[in-house]
């Protein structure tokens, strides 16, 4: 059995062109939501929350907000139906958003 | 059509360098994004789901060839080789970069196009009727009137911060094909005896989270009082409109609160006060308009057109599409030619660079160099000869964009939703395309008659569906997408607000559940000749009640 792990990651809209970008460990900005940091304890988020809104202040993305993720297997999957839209691409369109840069089948299985 | 004056590119002009200044100022950190985004609206540009979004005007829905094809550039160029024809006849792009913005703009403003009042609390895009200048039971073109609003309401400095967004639609013809009654202020043509043209004025119509049909204030407004009249409405709801709640700040809820007949009497005694002399002005200004919008130089076409007569004999397919996309022309010998951008399976309202550029192609070889856009998300081609329909349907054919679908069950409009618009809380373009794979049948689809589905993807109602005969409504409950059915809606002359019918369904019992209303019609109905919505009238909801809930 694979340990999930519950809890909150950071995303924004990068400013330059609005490709939604999520904050990792080291304090930048992916286009891979498998890369977000994924805090568990109140502290931690607050953590990624004064990040967000410092990139905000310097210009790099803007909108930053949190949302519920679950970890598996080093992929991390938003909770809600339109985070998981917002972390892939649109359904009806595979071809395009991150979907597309992806690796097949395992960003195909989390829209279900 | 309209061509812009020496003022008018000073205008689009300077707006685009004031935008590449304001980009180039929150790029560089000197503007925030709380100063900035009142500014990227004004000019159309929004925050979507997955990027920015770009929604272009397209006044009153008409564009010529070498605007579409710009369009197709931009798509190409700066997007993702497609775009996106909206329920206000606008086109959305899904993918665009701040950094292209002004880019983008400037290129529109060479065609004559830019995307000013695609959002905010101002007079919107005017929309009107697709088949203007052509349909068979026009009184007149109305272009002229919504050219003429466009002008008067374009950064008009009273009414660019209304309590709420505003739109007006216009229509010149006896059967409405743009939905007067559920606009803020509808504007519908009537003639008198003495072949005067003057204007029904609709006031505080509207859909969204308060669904209204609009009020009657004027039967008969005499065309030179338009302008007054109008600014004595506006004046009222600028004045007393609510800017306390977002959610009822609508002229609806105005008129709704005050009652319809205080409404009117506020606004007469605000025209009392007006002067006569705009109104002398606004009249010379409206004949020059008309001179853009002059009839094309049609040709004096037999009825008879021997190469589309033996062409509807040999080809089935062809026949069909004739008999379903193509509409009676004011002129004998011609067509109105509807391109359904709704194939099976297919994102209703979506179109290709390439798609674009064939219907241009088409538009400057066949039909005046016109296109339209339909607030049902088609395009039109309004003045084609019915000699030339052979060939013009072979090359839609050839390029997805000859399906036979026209006000039938697969001509299904369709909000963006939850795949790419940030306040929906459902997906609308699965569904549609669920339902239209489910009614893929084309003689199924004829046999069912006029059937209109619309799919809005949150309760702001942009898929307009409580004016569908079935109005399907994604809602978001715990976390799941479900789906609420209204039935018995209809955006005509006849408007009406569709009835929830019941408890809603998951996303895949929707196309089951669309299926036995449909199939309880087809056994209800009085003959093929009783179409869905007046069966409904006539039924009322409890047989469709049954059929989706008995059994559960």
């Amino acid at each position: 059995m694979s340990v999930v792990e519950k809890g909150q990651a950071l995303t924004a809209n990068r400013l330059v062109d609005g490709e939604v970008v999520f904050l990792t460990r080291s304090g930048g900005w992916s286009l891979s939501v498998d890369e977000a940091a994924v805090a568990q304890e109140p502290d931690a988020v607050k953590a990624l929350e004064v990040r967000g809104r410092e990139a905000e202040a310097a210009n790099i993305v803007t909108g930053s907000y949190l949302f519920e993720v679950e970890r598996r297997d080093g992929r991390v999957r938003a909770t809600h139906i339109r985070e998981r839209i917002r972390t892939l691409g649109p359904t009806v369109r595979p071809d395009l958003g991150k979907q597309a840069l992806g690796s097949g089948d395992a960003f195909a299985a989390v829209h279900r | 059509m309209y061509r812009y004056d020496e003022f008018d590119h000073r205008f689009v002009a300077d707006r685009v360098i004031q935008f590449r200044d304001q980009a180039e100022r929150r790029l560089a950190g000197d503007l925030t994004e709380d100063e900035f985004r009142p500014l990227r609206l004004m000019n159309g540009l929004y925050l979507q789901l997955h990027a920015y979004m770009l929604r272009i005007a397209i006044p009153y829905g008409t564009l010529n060839s070498r605007q579409m094809n710009r369009l197709a550039d931009i798509a190409a160029k700066w997007d993702r080789g497609y775009g996106h024809f909206t329920t206000r006849q606008n086109l959305q792009f899904n993918w665009i970069k701040l950094e292209d913005t002004a880019d983008i703009l400037e290129s529109l403003a060479e065609v004559e196009m830019h995307a000013i009042q695609t959002s905010g609390n101002c007079i919107r895009n005017v929309t009107t009727d697709h088949w203007a200048g052509a349909a068979a039971d026009e009184l007149a073109d109305p272009r002229p009137v919504a050219e003429l609003l466009r002008q008067w309401s374009s950064l008009h400095p009273e009414f660019s911060y209304l309590p709420r967004k505003f739109k007006i639609a216009v229509t010149g013809a006896p059967n409405d094909r743009t939905a007067v009654k559920v606009h803020d202020i509808g504007l519908r043509m009537h003639g008198n005896d003495k072949g005067e043209r003057g204007w029904e004025v609709i006031v505080g119509g509207g859909l969204g989270r308060t669904p209204i049909v609009g009020v009657t204030v004027r039967e008969f407004l005499p065309e030179a009082e338009l302008l007054p009249y109008l600014e004595a409405i506006m004046r009222v709801y600028n004045l007393y409109g609510r800017r306390d709640n977002k959610f009822k700040a609508r002229i609806k809820i105005l008129v709704h609160e005050l009652g319809a007949e205080e409404f009117k009497r506020q606004v007469e005694a605000e025209y009392a006060k007006k002067r006569y002399s705009d109104v002398e002005v606004d009249q010379r200004e409206l004949r020059r308009i008309e001179s853009y919008f002059a009839p094309p130089t049609f040709k004096t076409l037999g009825r008879w057109s021997p190469g589309f007569e033996e062409a509807r004999i040999t080809d089935r397919e062809f026949a069909h599409w004739i008999k379903v996309n193509v509409a009676p022309h004011r002129v004998p010998g011609y067509a109105i030619v509807n391109v359904s951008l709704k194939p099976e399976g297919g994102i209703p309202g979506d179109a290709t660079a390439e798609q674009m550029r064939v219907i241009a192609d088409l538009a400057l070889r066949f039909s005046f160099d016109e296109l339209r856009v339909s607030h049902h998300q088609n395009l039109v081609l309004p003045h084609v000869e019915r000699g030339n329909l052979y060939e013009i349907w072979k090359i839609l054919k050839a390029h997805g964009l000859a399906a036979a679908n026209l006000g039938l069950a697969g001509d299904i409009i369709a909000c963006p939703g939850l795949d790419y618009c940030a306040l929906a809380t459902a997906r609308s373009i699965p569904i549609a395309q669920g339902i239209s794979r489910r009614f893929a049948d084309i003689s199924r689809q004829e046999d069912i008659g006029p059937l209109k589905i619309n799919i809005s993807g949150c309760i702001n109602a942009c898929g307009h569906h409580h004016v569908g005969h079935i109005g399907i409504l994604g809602l978001d409950k715990r976390g799941e997408e479900f789906y609420q059915i209204t039935l018995g809606g209809s955006s005509s002359e006849s408007a009406s607000i569709g009835q929830i019918i019941g408890p809603g369904f998951a996303a895949e019992q929707v196309p089951d559940a669309i299926d036995k209303i449909v199939n309880t019609y087809l056994k209800l109905r009085v003959s093929k000749e009783e179409p869905f919505l007046e069966a409904y009238r006539r039924l009322g909801p409890q047989p469709f009640k049954e059929a989706l809930y008995a059994a559960a």
